[in-house]
């Protein structure tokens, strides 16, 4: 800190404080609200003034949604969804990050560039005609339209190549000595080593699996095929104001990205932010 | 992330390490064999089929009249020179806009200053910075779809959390969500409420990029903490700035799920997005080349923003 003047500094503390606190009170409140509705009856849930904390924990919402509603189901379609896109996506950005790596061959940087070109390209470019694809092939409402076609994501290329730049090419040349093949080097090398970017691709590629909207929206038309996303608003509607059981499957539908989120937090955010530092 | 090669690779053979500067030329004829491609291969085929593939086949398509299941027509740039022309159009993409300047003018601002503020913080214990860091960053993995939810009942006009808390300190009770003057005000407090700390999180990384002996000598030269900040300060975070200000933008003009689920575009377009303009026009008017050309012109502002952000960057890190 700079040493300027000692009460300046006390109030820039003070009131660095006030805005910390306020900022983080803001952005927890609507958690706690969602929390508080799920236990709240109807009549509590829609009577002003609000409170915050209330009387007695009513079970209702949670045996509404899962008696009544095929949130289980969902619930089940996302998790499945989410870790097979997953999967695919780590494996084969981290293969493609160790080619860019670790490799020279040929069209390299024009590979490389088109990757570049394509790193914040939205999705509604190219909907319709995926969508299209899709009905070709009769994949709408299966389970391969959400999981193959989103997973070659560019940024997984590049955060696997940035991190293996840093690995020593000594280390596979001796593997290569001692008579490994590439494959092998590939799993029992490059796997076990890049842990901490694995890690932040693993985060990066199942929340957006979970969290994803649009897609869903486009593909899927059965109900047994939602996911979560997809499934929790078609509980309010104009014939449904079933808000108590929303908030009930709002708040369980958080809490696999809050566990896995906070059993990663310290690579993940340090994962994020450096694009912010590094571009 | 720090690579943990030193620690995981420490067996990595320092025997060899003397002719490790010619190994790379000596096992240089093994590289170019088949190896990389076959390292390519999944990711690309893949990319090309559900990436590269419907990506120019929707350029082809955005050049024809294809409604629903008739036979395309070839219409040149037609579909574009309706874009222009199309005032549901023009108004997603100002709302759209207006959207993004106030992620840039408003959120963008603010989160620095919650950054500066987290600076200065005294944090009693590691557990408490934690929570802390936890707290800010959890709007940013919380979807949205959840995030319109919350926001839906704690908007609503008869029972909300706001309302509530308006009448409770005697302001007048509003229609959040229903009013044509407010609708865009409330999706733009959801966007800051959902960005606000992870931006946060970017400045404090690219200010703790900041080396401190520069703020020190600056203070001995006399400068005082307006002076450092303006001069100093701001000046070397011109990266960070960039990377929020353009991700920001680029996030904008995605933003799809709040708008459509806590207003439908609503009252009367006034929060109409041009993500929920693509989406009624491909997938409930099925007028596929032109929703074609409107996902388009989406791709030109972010390729526009990205290829901005590239030379930019170049020039602030030179």
């Amino acid at each position: 800190m700079i040493s300027g003047n000692r009460a300046a500094t006390r109030m820039w503390q003070v009131l660095g404080n006030a805005v910390l606190l306020l900022v983080i009170f803001l952005t927890v409140m609507p958690y706690v609200y969602m929390v508080s509705a799920s236990f709240k009856p109807g009549e509590e849930l829609f009577s002003i003034p609000v409170q915050i904390f209330p009387d007695s924990l009513y079970w209702g919402n949670y045996d509404l949604l899962f008696g009544r509603t095929s949130f289980v189901r969902w619930f089940f379609n996302s998790v499945f969804i989410g870790v097979s896109r997953m999967v695919l996506a780590v494996v084969i950005s981290l293969m493609a990050g160790y080619a860019f790596a670790k490799f020279d061959f040929r069209f390299k940087n024009p590979l490389f560039i088109l990757l570049l070109a394509t790193l914040t390209l939205p999705i509604y470019v190219l909907i319709v005609p995926l969508y299209s694809m899709m009905v070709t092939f009769g994949w709408t409402d299966s389970y391969i339209a959400l999981i193959l076609p989103l997973a070659a994501q560019a940024i997984g290329v590049f955060l696997s190549r940035q991190y293996l730049l840093s690995i020593p090419d000594e280390i596979l040349d001796s593997a290569r000595v001692d008579g490994a093949g590439e494959w092998g080097i590939f799993w029992r090398i490059i796997v076990p080593l890049s842990q901490p970017v694995i890690a932040v691709m693993a985060i990066l590629f199942f929340t957006a699996s979970w969290n994803d909207y649009i897609w869903p929206l486009v593909v899927l038309t059965e109900d047994r095929m939602f996911t979560v996303s997809l499934g929790l608003p078609t509980l309010v509607g104009p014939y449904s104001q079933e808000y108590g059981a929303v908030m009930a499957g709002s708040f369980l539908s958080t809490v696999p990205i809050m566990i896995i989120f906070l059993i990663m937090q310290r690579r993940f955010i340090e994962g994020i932010t450096q694009g912010a530092v590094k571009g | 992330m720090q690579p943990r090669v030193d620690e995981a690779g420490q067996g990595g053979d320092r025997k060899t390490a003397p002719d490790g500067a010619t190994g790379k030329r000596r096992w240089g004829g093994r590289r170019s064999t088949a190896a990389p491609y076959l390292f390519l291969l999944p990711f690309f085929a893949i990319y090309s089929a559900f990436l590269l593939y419907p990506t120019f086949s929707a350029l082809w398509l955005s050049f024809q009249e294809a409604v629903a299941l008739d036979t395309p027509a070839f219409i040149g740039l037609d579909n574009y020179v309706r874009l222009v022309q199309d005032e549901r159009y023009l108004h997603a993409l100002r709302n759209t806009t207006v959207y993004a300047l106030a992620s840039v003018f408003i959120l963008s601002p603010l989160a620095l200053a919650v950054a500066l503020a987290v600076r200065s913080f005294l944090v009693p214990s590691a557990n408490l910075k934690s929570f802390y860091r936890i707290s800010l960053f959890l709007p940013f993995i919380t979807s949205f779809v959840v995030i319109a939810l919350m926001f839906g009942l704690i908007f609503n006009k008869d029972f909300g959390l706001l309302n509530s808390f308006f009448r409770s300190i005697g302001l007048p009770e509003l229609n959040w969500l229903r009013s044509e003057r407010l609708a865009m005000l409330s999706i733009v407090l959801v966007g800051i409420w959902t960005y606000l700390g992870v931006n946060s999180l970017y400045f404090l990384a690219g200010l703790q990029n900041i080396p401190h002996e520069l703020n020190e000598a600056a203070a001995i030269d006399g400068a005082n903490r307006r002076k450092t900040f303006l001069y100093v300060t701001l000046p070397l975070l011109r990266p960070t700035i960039l990377f929020v200000v353009v991700q920001a933008t680029i996030f904008s003009y995605q933003l799809f799920e709040i708008p459509f689920l806590l207003t439908n575009g609503g009252p009367s377009d006034a929060t109409l997005f041009l993500s929920q303009y693509l989406y009624e026009v491909g997938f409930s008017q099925f007028d596929r080349g032109y929703a074609a050309a409107i996902g388009y012109s989406m791709a030109l502002i972010s390729i526009v923003l990205t290829i901005a952000q590239l030379l930019l960057y170049r020039r602030y890190t030179r």
